[in-house]
């Protein structure tokens, strides 16, 4: 909403500067966005033509003499519509206007045009800035003061306001007039709105039926005959054009005026093209209309219009329609101000895809005592600058006012809300100048009247915000909660995520955050076969964006193909967020999941050697620290994926459920995100991993006795994995602690056979192990290995 | 027997004056205080002497052991003050021969020694670095801040009936103030109930209510989402902090000082906080936080479209509807709300520009974190 301050003066007086009121507007919560100046016309003033000459040497151009108060200057002038005695923006030598052609700002020169010399100019709107109009001069109105500098006369700032969506009673320069008058101290002035009705009785003319009166509360209407259609006088349209509203005619003009002016949408009819006599306010039948757009829509029945004896001509509070749209041979108008369902409005404007001035204003829920203040208003001025003759009365269908109950409003809510006192006279003094009708009701207690304005005050606590804001926030105290805390509810998963995170990073991978939305065409690329549709948006931004993930690879391997493009190095990334498995008439489940993307150099390029090219070891080495600091052990156990290059890939079992997958990812898949070295890729249930976080960890004491280390190799059949052989040393009673410190296949060995060399640590809580002891453990070992492996102590 | 010990002892004194090397004190060790030495005899074969010269060769016997030890540990520092010396003297003034120096062999038994001096300035092995996204770290900074004022941690789904995204907050379908969250709505079949993804962490007020009885103090951190053409400034998907305090006696006072103190901790105790009105249908009265300027300073920049004040978050008490929409009785209790935006926190804090940068995960702007 735009607000130009020489219109707000019209209401209230106004004395601070445009920055220091803007300043209380935007703390009060009417934020200004923005201040606009009109002027910087230094060297121009308000002058009047006194002489008319023809130029002696140009037939188009006329020499006019200005009277500037006092002063005459004569100025070579080719305008069309110069007329003797009109008041005029007069440019001195030296002036800054624009350059009507280029657009470009100029400074006026002293020139000679065909032979006579000009000692200034007589300016159109283009060249002062207002307007794109360069057809002829600006002629501004009679009473303008001459002699004054044009800053004073047409200066002005107008303030860009953003509106809440709860007061659309500030979509207006009235509503906006209010609050200044509040935060001022002063109080509001509205327009008189007197006239004669010289015409016929209106009821003669026109009859008005609301056949839904739910929908349309009321509907108020008066009728001006003999009209003359033509543009509105120059401070209007200015005015309009302020408000960042084209001028059309004197007519369609006064409707947006007055809607500006009261923040009362108006529609004015060419009468003489109505069906005669009949306005029926109803529902859409199976029908369209051709609105004031050109364009024909197609209505539904839950739509209001507003209808004549044969069809709709207007959608009802959206827009009017093309058949008797108001133009230039127009004589009658009848003027609409009506009421209209704020939901309803909002449903139509929104199906139509039409959203108007006036369907922002009736989705908001204004008045119904509006519409006769605006219409009175608007009949006045329509009849004043039409020459129209306005008929006798005013149609007013109302089913019936609704009065609003004043609500109760003692000191101590006021305190228990805002946390000071507030005395009864102040709170009194706020809500009085901000148009509440306050009665005592004892001496801590008022009951407040609403004025019709303001539909979006019902309870105590709106007003306690009302007192709030006039006296601002920054004069309330400030204080900590005092009350005692809430009990402590442990999040185990968002503990579990902040260890992973940690871990991961600390192992020198870098966290990525990807979009939870993906097309389906990459969706499909990473998940085959699966019978999971993903959840797909109604209305996508773009198909990149279009269904929520069921797995976190295909963000994590764009990410890395993206970063590949200019990294040198090793691209190490890992995410830890959530993937949105449907579940029927249901929310989604929103799985918590880990999971990375390895790729390139163990160590990255240095004067120290170059690494060697990042393996499945590297990664898995990562998991296994991973689960290490987690205190959980998991497994890994070979599996088919067609995703994972065959072989190289491995579940991650816990606890007899598969937490999750880590292998290298298939050529093809890598290249289907265009990815050309080998890529690791992990994934993890991190739900799977909850658990570990509410088991407790327990102490066990630091062995009193000490170790035996033992070395052996062991041959084997090659397919023997290598788990299974340590599994087995582990069972046994007196082993600590074993480890797997080498694995060779080659000449030493038997063809198909392996070596496997694993260090034993033997050791007991109790007691000190005797080598006899050792020895005898280490046979039944090697028996039962040979036994069940057919493995054999390498010679 | 005596006569034997003052000769050991001569010996022993006198070759050790002459050892050059840690290796020949060790020799010199195994011969006079070893196991097999002939000091150990005498002082084994004593068990079996009458008492009288088990007295007095004794006592001599153990006399020169602890001398020898004494000895033997006084010549072995000896030895390796002059080693260190050695070492240090090579140092000095020596060329940089190679990039770490050639290592010597052992000497005297000290841990090996450089003779050449390595280039220190040479870079050291790469070891692989891992960081935490920007949003990470700031929703753990902003979540440990309000832990430290008594707001305990909850989080909630992405996805999202109508209801709590909208209805339980006070906007009812067809409400106007619905167009302050463009939202993406969730392709349902038609007749089922309205699903979305949460345009804000405000829904999570209403679920956090409705399992509780007050007090209530949570922040909620999560990602929300838009139905919007990204830009600079705007994204489709984002991040916000939720806030919800509710007790007997909260006040909007509490308000302002809790989120004075957050602003405080976050963008440092020289901020000056500029409290207003503004509307949120779930609150009531509406507040809407700003900090001064952190470029300008107040005098009005680029960043701050010259009013000299950043806006940071929305907030207010909360409405007495809502309150009612979880049982909680609006006589009794009171409290209030408050929901920022993540990513606006970052790039107010490292002067970040482009919103998108944060989730298009390029490295080289991850890595300055
Ligand atoms: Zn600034």
């Amino acid at each position: 909403m735009k607000a130009p301050l020489n219109w707000l003066r019209e209401y209230v007086d106004i004395a601070l500067s445009p920055k220091e009121l803007a300043k209380r507007l935007t703390m009060s919560g009417t934020e200004v966005k923005g201040i606009e100046t009109i002027g910087g016309w230094e060297n121009i003033v308000v002058g009047q033509v006194v002489a008319i000459e023809p130029h002696p040497h140009a037939a188009r151009l006329k020499l006019a003499t200005i009277d500037l108060r006092g002063e005459c200057l004569r100025s070579v002038c080719g305008a069309s519509n110069l007329e003797m005695g009109q008041k005029v923006a007069f440019a001195r030598i030296g002036a800054p206007l624009i350059d009507p052609q280029s657009g470009e700002p100029v400074r006026l020169e002293r020139a000679k045009i065909r032979g006579i010399a000009s000692e200034g100019m007589i300016c159109s709107e283009r060249e002062l800035g207002i307007s794109d109009r360069h057809e002829g001069i600006m002629v501004l109105p009679p009473d303008a003061p001459l002699g004054v500098p044009l800053n004073d006369y047409l200066g002005d700032a107008i303030f860009d306001l953003d509106i809440t969506p709860n007061r659309p009673d500030c979509l207006s320069i009235i509503g906006i007039a209010r609050e200044v008058a509040a935060l001022t101290g002063k109080s509001v002035c509205l327009p008189e709105t007197r006239y004669d009705e010289p015409g016929e009785l209106i009821e003669r003319k026109v009859s008005v039926e609301i056949a839904d009166p739910d929908l349309c509360p009321r509907y108020c209407a008066s009728l001006i005959t003999d009209v003359k259609v033509a543009p509105s006088p120059p401070w209007m349209e200015q005015r309009l054009l302020a408000c960042g509203m084209r001028p059309i005619n004197n007519i369609v003009d006064v409707t947006n005026y007055v809607m500006l002016e009261y923040g009362q949408p108006l529609h004015a009819f060419d009468y003489e093209r109505l069906a005669p006599k009949r306005i029926i306010v109803r529902r859409a039948g199976d029908e369209s209309i051709t609105t004031l757009d050109g364009v024909e829509r197609m209505l539904q029945s839950d739509m209001l219009v507003i209808a004549d004896g044969e069809g709709p001509v207007a959608i009802a509070g959206v827009m009017g329609g093309s058949g008797s749209e108001v133009t230039e041979e127009t004589t009658s108008v009848l003027i609409e101000s009506a009421n209209f369902n704020s939901v309803s409005i909002r449903r139509t404007a929104a199906r139509l895809k039409l959203r108007s001035e006036a369907s922002l204003r009736f989705e908001k829920g204004i008045s119904p005592e509006l519409t006769m203040l605006a219409l009175k208003r608007a009949t006045q001025l329509m009849a004043e600058l039409s020459g129209g003759k306005i008929a006798r009365g005013i149609i007013d269908v109302y089913s019936g006012k609704k009065e609003a109950k004043p609500i109760a409003l003692s000191t101590k809510q006021v305190e228990r809300i805002l946390g000071i006192k507030i005395g009864l006279e102040k709170m009194m003094k706020v809500l009085c100048s901000l148009g509440f009708d306050c009665q005592t009701v004892s001496t801590e207690e008022l009951s407040i009247a609403i004025p019709y304005w303001r539909t979006d005050v019902r309870l105590a606590e709106d007003l306690v915000e009302e007192i709030a804001r006039i006296i601002g926030y920054d004069e309330l105290p400030i204080t900590l909660p005092s009350g005692a805390l809430p009990q402590y509810e442990a999040d185990p998963m968002r503990a579990i995520r902040e260890r992973a995170s940690d871990i991961l990073a600390g192992c020198g991978i870098q966290e990525v955050i990807t979009y939870s939305l993906i097309s389906l065409e990459v969706s499909r690329k990473v998940v085959l076969n699966s019978g999971l549709t993903p959840l797909k948006i109604a209305n996508p931004i773009t198909t990149e964006q279009e269904y929520l993930r069921t797995t976190l690879r295909p963000g994590l391997l764009e990410a890395l193909s993206a970063n590949e493009k200019h990294e040198e190095g090793s691209i190490r990334l890992f995410e830890v967020g959530k993937v949105y498995l449907p579940r029927e008439g249901n929310l989604p489940e929103e799985r918590q999941m880990l999971a990375g993307v390895l790729s390139g150099p163990r160590l990255d390029r240095s004067w120290h050697g170059e690494g060697e090219v990042l393996d499945f070891f590297d990664v898995k080495g990562v998991l296994e620290t991973l689960f290490e600091r987690l205190g959980v052990e998991a497994s890994f156990e070979p599996v088919n994926d067609e995703l994972f290059n065959p072989g190289r890939v491995a579940r991650i079992m816990l606890w007899g459920e598969e937490l999750g997958i880590i292998g290298e990812l298939h050529p093809r898949m890598a290249e289907g995100f265009d990815i050309s070295r080998p890529v690791y890729l992990f994934e993890i249930n991190l739900e799977k991993l909850l658990p570990t976080t509410i088991a407790p960890r327990k102490y066990r004491p630091i062995p009193r006795f000490p170790a035996t280390l033992r070395d052996i190799a062991l041959v084997m059949d090659g397919e023997v994995a290598a788990k299974r052989v340590q599994d087995i040393i582990q069972s046994f009673p007196l082993v600590a602690k074993v480890a797997l410190f080498d694995v060779y296949t080659g000449e030493q060995v038997p063809q198909g056979k392996k070596s496997l060399a694993f260090r034993i640590l033997y050791q007991s809580p109790s007691r000190t192990l005797t080598d006899e002891e050792v020895n005898k453990e280490q046979e039944r070992i090697l028996e039962r290995l040979h036994r069940e492996l057919g493995a054999a102590l390498r010679a | 027997m005596i006569e034997k010990l003052d000769e050991i002892k001569s010996n022993a004194i006198d070759e050790l004056s002459s050892l050059q090397s840690i290796k020949e004190l060790e020799d010199w060790r195994v011969r006079y205080l070893g196991k097999k030495s002939a000091l150990t005899q005498i002082l084994r074969g004593l068990a079996s002497r009458p008492l009288e010269e088990r007295k007095a060769v004794g006592a001599s016997a153990n006399e020169l052991k602890s001398l020898l030890e004494r000895s033997h540990r006084q010549k072995k520092e000896a030895l390796k003050e002059k080693a260190y010396q050695e070492m240090e003297a090579a140092a000095v003034g020596k060329q940089i021969i190679s990039p770490t120096g050639i290592p010597s062999e052992e000497k005297f038994g000290i841990p090996t020694v450089f003779l050449g001096i390595p280039d220190v300035t040479l870079p050291g092995r790469p070891i692989p670095l891992g960081r935490l996204h920007p949003t990470t770290q700031m929703v753990r900074e902003i979540c440990d801040i309000f832990v430290a004022l008594g707001f305990q941690v909850v989080e909630g789904p992405e996805v999202e009936w109508d209801y709590y995204n909208f209805e339980a907050l006070n906007i009812p379908p067809d409400h106007p103030a619905r167009d302050m969250w463009a939202t993406l709505w969730i392709d349902t079949k038609s007749g089922e109930r309205p699903m979305l993804l949460r345009t804000h962490t405000s829904p999570m007020q209403i679920r956090v209510m409705e399992r509780t009885t007050p007090p209530v103090r949570v922040v909620v951190p999560g990602k929300v989402y838009r139905y919007e053409a990204t830009d600079a400034t705007h994204e489709s998907m984002f991040y916000q902090i939720e806030g919800l305090a509710v007790d007997k006696n909260i006040t909007l006072a509490d308000l302002k000082g809790t989120l004075y103190e957050f602003a405080r901790r976050l963008f440092g105790a020289e901020r000056k906080v500029r409290f207003r009105c503004d509307y949120f249908p779930f609150v009531e009265p509406g507040v809407e936080m700003a900090i001064d300027c952190m470029v300008c300073g107040g005098t009005g920049c680029r960043l701050c479209s010259g009013t000299g004040w950043i806006e940071i978050l929305g907030a207010g008490m909360v409405h007495p509807a809502v309150l009612r929409r979880v049982n909680y009785d609006p006589e009794i209790y009171t409290g209030f709300a408050f929901g920022l935006g993540l990513e606006r926190m970052s790039m107010l804090r490292y002067g970040v520009e482009d919103i998108r940068l944060f989730y298009s995960n390029d490295l080289r702007f991850l890595r300055q974190f």
